[in-house]
């Protein structure tokens, strides 16, 4: 889940709607797709702006703590699937950009905002990958967490949106697998390789926690986006779906979540687990997690020295438009 | 993803060469050429990963650093079972120090700006493309196999490549005063792709591999019109060439790649991962 804490409208009641706003919520309630150029309230397009703009830069600026690792890949085949994993994180960035771009903002205009700050990306990804096993423990738990979110936004109301999920999908699930695989091999492996399995796992899991967002109780914003189907579960009932998820796949590799409130409740049908530290995380968001500062500075150099290489490009195809212009001119 | 996969070569064809006792050592080291100058460039390309200029840049990176490191898989694999001591190319990528490595010294250089990037990936592609090219038609059936697959994905790189070469040299004066100045560092190490030495000659006279001077026109005459297009000057002969990588003598660069590469399997040796 790569969109935390969007920010959306107040809620309108029915009787507060005008007709238009009334007609479109009904076609949402329907199941139908919104496509680009239907009306759409403002607000609407406002939060989804947010929305896939953040989830986009969360795949941009998730390539890093990844891509610390490929020089470092203990394997040619480790090495070719990570370089793999990490050009399908910029792929689905691309895809973002572009779904986004249908609604009236440039990828060049998100970019801005990214790298002024008016614009966030998900807080797993200011937490360092110290050893190879944060190479297994991101693809099994933080895809993990991103597939729990992204396979509901599948059936979002907004057409583009939607379509940009279903193609990210099926490649975030290749990546928990091959994440699991890492993990599994280390699991079984060396005593010290076991130790970093375990060491990665209990790193990651609170903060694939934090991934959710706050609590539903916090999340003032949540009941417009389900109206509009911009999200479609709460915070906490993702977050109880993931716990319940992971748990038996933590047993299966032999490794203990570092919970010791973590139980199965029978009554409720699911597990029991502690509360990720929320203070941490509105920390991490405000810029003061272990790696904001690193990441948001990789970001913006990669950006400012290849400035005369976007400009160069730029100019050549305005030069080769010239030329065919002039020949055009020349061949009449 | 699916091209992670493709390293390993199943069913492999029947070649009397790789069982050949008294061509395997030359064989062998020729082997590792072409291995071990794909692992260092696509250890290279790899570095830019998150941080290239625009985010299809991104994308082209690593989809080339992964072509590299799967062509790295089949020469370095091809090699251990020449070789036949045991060695896959794992054991081979991680496991040799900078003396054994046999790459190019342009594959090792620094990535500098995005001009020298592109630049040397330039230089490399149209030789590699000419190279590829021939081994197609090789005498050895399993060299002409890797040939005909890694020579695909070698002339889109040329492509991607020489148009880079000459947007950028015929962009903007900022471009183009990089561009030229990444070809004027580049160009001491280009003779090295084109020097022969008594392991190219005997592959050559085993029909395996041409000679290398032979490429020498094929590529200059690449680099000739690309450079023109892009409206930049073609250096003359580059006086004292920078060589000896193909030897094992390298520049001081080789040394740290090495080091990050093989961490894992150095300081944990014999896990498996
Ligand atoms: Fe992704
Ligand atoms: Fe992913």
């Amino acid at each position: 889940m790569y969109a935390q804490m969007v920010k959306s409208e107040g809620m309108k009641s029915r009787d507060e709607m005008t007709p238009e706003e009334q007609a479109f919520q009904d076609r949402v309630d329907r199941g139908e797709k919104i496509e680009p150029k239907e009306w759409m309230p403002e607000g609407y397009r406002k939060t989804l702006i947010r929305q896939i703009g953040q989830h986009a830069h969360s795949e941009i600026v998730g390539q890093l703590p990844e891509g610390n690792w490929i020089t470092r890949a203990p394997t040619l085949e480790r090495k070719a699937i990570l370089l793999a994993k990490v050009q399908d994180e910029a792929g689905h960035g691309l895809y973002l950009y572009s779904a986004a771009e249908t609604l009236g903002v440039s990828r060049d205009e998100l970019t801005e905002k990214l790298h002024s700050g008016a614009m966030k990306y998900s807080s797993i990804f200011n937490y360092p990958t110290l050893t190879w096993a944060d190479m297994g423990a991101v693809g099994w738990l933080v895809d993990g967490a991103a597939i729990m979110n992204q396979v509901p936004l599948q059936r979002t109301s907004y057409g583009p949106y939607s379509r940009a999920m279903i193609r990210i999908c099926k490649e975030e699930s290749f990546h928990q697998r091959q994440g699991y695989a890492i993990m599994m091999k280390m699991a079984e492996g060396t005593p010290a390789q076991k130790e970093m399995a375990q060491d990665a796992l209990n790193r990651f899991w609170y903060p694939s926690l934090m991934m959710f967002g706050p609590s539903d109780a916090e999340s003032v914003h949540s009941a417009q986006s389900i109206a509009w189907k911009i999200k479609i579960n709460t915070n906490d009932e993702l977050r109880q779906k993931f716990v319940d998820q992971t748990v038996p796949q933590a047993e299966y590799l032999g490794l203990s979540i570092p919970d010791d409130n973590l139980r199965w409740n029978e009554e409720k049908g699911g597990y029991d687990f502690s509360e990720p530290n929320w203070s941490e995380f509105f920390e991490v968001i405000k810029g003061n997690g272990p790696c904001n500062r690193e990441r948001m500075n990789a970001r913006v150099k990669a950006w400012d020295d290849g400035a005369w290489f976007r400009e160069g490009l730029y100019a050549h195809a305005e030069k080769a438009a010239h030329r065919r212009a002039a020949a055009t001119t020349a061949a009449e | 993803m699916e091209k992670a996969a493709t390293g390993a070569i199943l069913n492999p064809v029947e070649d009397r060469f790789v069982s050949d006792d008294a061509l395997a050592p030359a064989f062998f080291e020729w082997l590792c050429r072409m291995g071990d100058s794909a692992l260092v460039l696509g250890h290279r390309v790899s570095e830019w990963c998150g941080h290239a200029p625009a985010l299809e840049e991104d994308i082209a990176m690593a989809n080339t650093a992964l072509d590299l490191i799967g062509h790295t898989q089949m020469w370095l694999g091809l090699a251990g079972e020449v070789e036949d001591k045991g060695r896959d190319a794992d054991a081979l990528a991680y496991l040799r120090d900078a003396l054994q490595f046999r790459n190019l010294l342009l594959c090792e250089l620094p990535n500098g700006d995005m001009g020298v990037t592109i630049m040397r990936q330039f230089l490399f592609d149209a030789r590699h493309y000419a190279l590829l090219m021939r081994l197609t038609g090789s005498v050895s059936p399993r060299v002409a196999e890797i040939a005909a697959k890694a020579v695909k994905e070698a002339s889109y790189h040329l492509e991607r490549s020489s148009d880079l070469v000459v947007r950028l040299g015929d962009g903007t004066d900022e471009s183009q005063r990089r561009m030229q100045a990444a070809l004027g560092q580049l160009w001491p190490y280009v003779d090295e792709m084109f020097v022969a030495d008594a392991v190219d000659e005997a592959v050559a006279k085993a029909g395996i591999a041409p000679d290398p001077s032979d490429l020498k026109a094929e590529w200059e005459e690449t680099v000739r019109s690309v450079l023109a297009e892009a409206m930049l000057d073609m250096p003359g002969p580059a006086g004292f060439a920078q060589t000896g990588g193909v030897i094992g003598r390298h520049t001081e660069h080789l040394g740290y790649i090495l080091a990050e590469m093989q961490f894992l399997q150095r300081a944990y040796p014999g896990a498996r991962w």
